[in-house]
């Protein structure tokens, strides 16, 4: 019975994790950047795909299955959506914030477009099996296997957390915010303001396309239906939840918000006779639709809200007594979503 | 080439222009990309197949088909019925949600998320009450009329068009030639200024509600008198209504209708140059033709 639960644990977080690596590359491009894509599930279905093609087994129905290792896989997988993201921002990033929306939620529907009608690449509708899962030789002990799947999903989110918390601190950082709150001042500056938005958006891409492909290796399947709009949706809420500009928040919220919604389903599936659960399955998407206004419109900064993030050269200052500076530049710093 | 694509392409692209029309309207004067108006359509269409078949089980008689027509008067009632019925669910979306964001002085792409929101849940409660098959307003099938030329279409199409046709005129007539609209287009310059001379811009956001709501449920129940009800219909017709309203110039009636053929007719085209299954991505490719070649529409002005 325990066996079975931690199981069931290490499964459900393992899924959730893989969506908190989605939201820390969401967090790059809009919380960090102010960058609104509304595209997500295309990024995370080239990643996916990509690493998919360079990993599985050769399939003649097909170009490639070239039976790479998965870590060439999980590579490819964020390269090939980070040139993509870059492509794409460099034919939209000069756009008005809602224009970018737009352009980017075109970009999701013709991914998935490609996903379905390239049988050559893609598969087609039956998508792509065969998937190699990490630890695969250690499949016959069921709580092993899942544990070390765990392992290398908290090993990846560790990694992306922190190599992004430095970023964040790191003058590069600092500028993405500058140009985020006021672009004009940051232009003054010299700062390209272009040129800084595009990397902010390839990199976000390229952990989003990371954490595709880390979902399909865990899966060991894809499937067009995989990346449908409900799955920006379900970032974008995981984000706003946790709090968005803040990395913890990104994690934070992937984890509650695929607590709620697997939580959800299994109440669906015990309450509901087999007959009713798609319909019943249509509520538990109204339900995450209208939490995700109430949290816009009650608490827009989210559970932990924007971290604020100081060069450290005023941290220096601030634990000198008499600083006058501090307080002001922190303010200068906070949240600008509700001005 | 086949001359039918003129058709075709005249079909889709005055229902992309009527729904195009709506969210030309709404951004204009709210100020932001409103992703739930593919689900008004939606809304409209399912909210008219509910009264109409109200109708035809209260009267039977409503549901003989009219003339040559494909649907019985109990379809045109309920579609005036959804019209109201429509504007009044976006009137409650605004008193629950938008309202309250812009009072609280949200920026724009938290009134874009929270639309977002929306969406999914209009179309997840459309999915939960008629569930996702696929409905109709009549079984009756039509024979499509030779119009000469090679062009064929049947008397439901040609009904849909002089629709489209009536609204669009009426519209743009509404915007220019009465108070309510010259109000809307003050709005639209500049929503501060025209609160300062006296225009209720409370009153001016209602009718732009009440105007795309009641466009949308036409653009749904003629969508569905020529293909078929769906929950996902208005969805999958969000991104030709958002290429629609850019290229025609956010703010144009007139852009908006003549972008929505435009749009219309290149997907009518793509079906058949390189077939169907790749309909979706036209609106795409013409999106981004535009956003990179004239940003501000065809009927625009730069900003």
């Amino acid at each position: 019975m325990s066996v079975e639960l931690i199981g069931y644990g290490a499964f459900f977080l393992t899924m959730a994790l893989t969506y908190a690596i989605i939201a820390l590359g969401l967090n790059v491009q809009w919380g960090q950047t102010g960058l609104f894509n509304v595209g997500i599930a295309g990024f995370v279905a080239i990643g996916a795909y990509a690493s998919a093609l360079l990993t599985t087994p050769d399939d003649p129905a097909r170009v490639g299955g070239f039976g790479l290792p998965i870590v060439v896989g999980w590579i490819g997988g964020a390269l090939a959506a980070s040139v993509a993201s870059f492509l794409i921002g460099a034919l939209t990033i000069r756009l008005r914030a809602d224009y970018l929306a737009i352009a980017t939620f075109g970009v999701a529907v013709v991914v998935q477009l490609c996903a379905l009608n390239l049988e050559w690449l893609t598969g087609g509708p039956f998508g792509i099996g065969f998937i190699p899962r990490p630890f695969a030789e250690l499949a016959g002990d069921p709580l092993l296997f899942s544990l070390l799947n765990l392992a290398i999903l908290v090993a990846t989110v560790a990694a992306t957390y922190l190599l992004l918390e430095r970023l964040a601190r790191s003058p590069w950082g600092r500028v993405l915010r500058a140009i985020r709150e006021d672009e004009q001042a940051a232009l003054a500056l010299g700062k390209s303001a272009t040129k800084f938005r595009l990397q902010a958006f390839a990199l976000g891409g390229g952990i989003m396309g990371l954490a595709g492909a880390a979902q399909a290796h865990f899966i060991g399947f894809i499937a067009p239906e995989n990346y449908i709009p409900m799955l920006t949706f379900q970032v974008w809420a995981m984000l706003i939840v946790g709090g968005s500009g803040n990395n913890r928040g990104a994690i934070l919220g992937a984890v509650l918000v695929w607590g709620i919604w697997a939580g959800s389903a299994g109440a669906i599936s015990a309450l509901f006779p087999p007959g009713e659960q798609a319909r019943a399955a249509a509520l538990q998407i109204v339900m995450i639709g209208v939490a995700l206004c109430a949290i816009l419109l009650f608490r827009p900064r989210g559970i932990l809200g924007e971290e604020r993030v100081v060069s450290r050269h005023l941290g220096k200052l601030s634990a000198r007594p008499n600083a006058p500076a501090t307080p002001q530049a922190q303010e200068g710093t906070s949240n600008v979503q509700n001005t | 080439m086949n001359p039918q694509v003129i058709m075709d392409g005249l079909v889709a692209g005055s229902m992309i222009g009527l729904g195009a029309v709506g969210i030309t309207l709404t951004y204009s004067i709210l100020r932001f990309a409103n992703f739930a108006h593919g689900e008004l359509i939606s809304w409209g269409a399912y909210l008219a197949l509910a009264v109409a078949g109200l109708l035809g089980s209260l009267a039977g008689g409503l549901t003989t088909p009219i003339g040559p027509f494909s649907f019985g008067w109990a379809v045109p009632i309920a579609a005036i019925a959804a019209v109201a019925l429509n504007g009044g669910l976006a009137l409650l979306i605004d008193w629950l949600l938008f309202g309250r964001l812009r009072r609280q002085r949200s920026t724009i792409i938290i009134l874009v998320m929270a639309s977002f929101g929306a969406a999914l849940t209009l179309r997840s409660l459309l999915e939960f009450i008629f569930t996702s098959n696929p409905a109709y307003y009549s079984k009756a099938l039509q024979i499509a009329m030779p119009l000469g030329g090679g062009i064929r279409a049947t008397p439901d199409q040609l009904l849909s068009l002089g629709v489209a046709t009536v609204l669009v005129v009426a519209v743009h007539l509404l915007l220019t030639r009465t108070a309510i609209g010259r109000s809307m287009r003050a709005v639209s310059e500049n929503p501060q200024l025209s609160g300062v001379v006296g225009i209720e811009v409370r009153q001016v956001i209602r009718v732009v509600w009440l105007l795309g709501a009641g466009l949308a449920a036409v653009a749904g129940v003629t969508a569905g008198l020529l293909v078929q009800i769906r929950p996902q219909m208005g969805f999958d017709l969000l991104l030709p209504l958002f290429a629609a309203s850019i290229l025609g110039g956010i703010g144009s009636v007139p852009g908006a209708m003549i972008a929505g053929l435009i749009v219309g007719f290149s997907e009518a085209l793509a079906v058949q140059l390189i077939g169907a299954e790749w309909r979706a991505a036209v609106a795409f490719v013409v999106l981004v033709a535009v956003l990179l070649l004239r940003p501000q529409g065809l009927f625009g002005r730069a900003e």
